[in-house]
């Protein structure tokens, strides 16, 4: 047994693919998680509403209540015109939801503790906000930038402000998710290390586990609810700035 | 229209994909450039060794795994797998969005949205059940009524048709009554003609025999008859 919390975190190499002029692409079992990830949602939503029934089973109903929740959340934050991106969110959501809860089970690798997929992420999301507002708007988009009714004075500082804090969502977005998952599952992994350990030191060490141990159930329990809070609190944000490209302008 | 933003939306996706890749390139170019430029040729094996001296300072405590030397660096922040982990991220990433936008969620909205229907079917139904119903309350109500007007107006009818009736037949009776009343009057008042006409006959046979009894010998006829036409113009006359 390594005593080492970051070993969960480790990318292993199965199959080298491609080296392009340094750049190295291989099937790493990251890969296989989010393969896994993919399965896992498609899978699962299709089993779930294989009857079509007109009174939902369970598993329909959580089908039907997850396209509920997150189609509330996006008309509610960005309006009907934003139901335009409510396939994106939903991806999204998912994607980060079980990506979490999979990470959850011993054994298993954590996508979303990969500052590098959280980034991608945020990434894609205020890269979707600009293409789209551009788009959608031209530079009009740009009133974004630009509050209304602010004295003239001031406007150099506010455009600066605004500009700064529209930069800095992909950062905190992608750090949020990125953090609060390496973060629970170091904790973890720690106490899980406290466990194994004091109960190697004999009999007295097996009473002194029980408290690590309770703590690691009890740490279960929050990060559970991290990983569904994390995925949900990733949707609204997505949701309220892909409403800014919707309708920008204060 | 919906097409377009879709088409936007991909697009999005791959420039975000696009603009995260320099920044997973940077830092292993960077690290290139520290590692010795005999390894260059060694691609793959090159960042291995690089980072296994790197963090071999940072982390001396930690296992160091001959077969993965990865270990010893923070892997988060492993700068080699980037590259795989974006494009991994975007296939997989890719294929779900793809999954979820032709495939499950108009499934799933299919099923929410036949269930709507339903219901708004439903209680469509219902309300013109209930209409019908109030309809046919109604209706009820107004064939009471005619049928309440029309009874009564068969027992007015009836009341008046029996009323005449009987008013013919008594008118009729009265009629007859007084038919016969006049006959049996006409028949006393011959009759009490007749007696009166035979009253002077008795009483003259009656004084013809009260005076021979009285006198012993019958009186003259005319006598009598005399003194009873007499007699009789005095009761008259009284």
């Amino acid at each position: 047994m390594t005593v080492d919390p970051i070993h969960q975190f480790e990318i292993k190499r199965f199959v080298d693919l491609l080296n392009i002029s340094g750049v190295q692409f291989s099937f790493t079992n990251a890969a296989v998680f989010m393969f896994g990830i993919v399965a896992i949602i498609f899978f699962f939503l299709t089993y779930a509403t294989r009857g079509r029934t007109l009174v939902p089973g369970r598993a329909q109903s959580v089908a039907e209540m997850s396209y509920e929740f997150i189609a509330k959340m996006v008309r509610d934050s960005a309006g009907s015109q934003g139901m335009v991106f409510f396939p994106f969110v939903f991806t999204l959501f998912t994607f980060v939801l079980v990506a979490n809860l999979v990470g959850l089970i011993p054994y298993t690798f954590t996508v979303t503790a990969h500052l590098i997929v959280t980034a991608a992420l945020a990434l894609l999301v205020i890269g979707t906000v600009i293409v789209y507002g551009f788009f959608k708007h031209g530079t009009h988009f740009l009133h974004l930038f630009v509050p209304s009714g602010v004295p003239a004075f001031l406007l150099p500082f506010l455009v600066v402000i605004e500009v700064v804090s529209f930069l800095s969502r992909p950062i905190s977005l992608s750090l949020r998710l990125f953090a609060n998952m390496l973060a629970g599952h170091i904790a973890l992994k720690v106490f899980a290390f406290f466990v194994v350990g004091l109960a190697s030191a004999g009999v007295v060490g097996w009473f002194g586990a029980t408290l690590p141990f309770f703590m690691i159930v009890a740490l279960t329990a929050l990060e559970l609810l991290v990983a569904v809070l994390q995925a949900y609190v990733f949707a609204v944000l997505t949701s309220i700035y892909l409403n800014d490209a919707i309708h920008p302008g204060h | 229209m919906m097409k377009t933003w879709k088409l936007t939306v991909a697009v999005a996706m791959t420039g975000a994909c696009l603009m995260a890749a320099p920044l997973a390139l940077a830092p292993q170019v960077a690290h290139a450039e520290t590692a010795a430029p005999a390894d260059k040729a060694a691609a793959p094996a090159k960042p291995v060794s690089g980072h296994a001296a790197a963090g071999e300072h940072a982390n001396g405590a930690a296992e160091h795994n001959p077969v993965d030397a990865h270990a010893v660096k923070f892997p988060p922040f492993d700068a080699t797998t980037f590259p795989s982990q974006l494009l991994w991220l975007a296939i997989t990433f890719g294929i779900l969005y793809l999954l979820m936008s032709r495939v499950t969620l108009p499934r799933i909205g299919r099923i929410l949205e036949e269930r709507h229907d339903r219901i708004a079917d439903d209680l469509e139904e219902a309300n013109k059940h209930k209409a019908e119903s109030h309809a046919a309350q109604t209706a009820y109500e107004k064939a009471l009524t005619e049928a309440r007007a029309k009874a009564n107006a068969i027992a007015g009818e009836t009341r008046n048709r029996l009323a005449a009736d009987s008013d013919a037949n008594r008118k009729a009776l009265e009629a007859d009554l007084a038919a016969k009343l006049v006959a049996a009057e006409q028949r006393i008042a011959t009759t009490k003609t007749d007696a009166m006409s035979h009253v002077r006959g008795i009483a003259v046979d009656t004084a013809d025999t009260i005076v021979s009894t009285l006198i012993g010998s019958s009186a003259p006829r005319a006598d009598v008859e005399k003194a009873v036409d007499s007699a009789l113009a005095a009761r008259t006359a009284a």
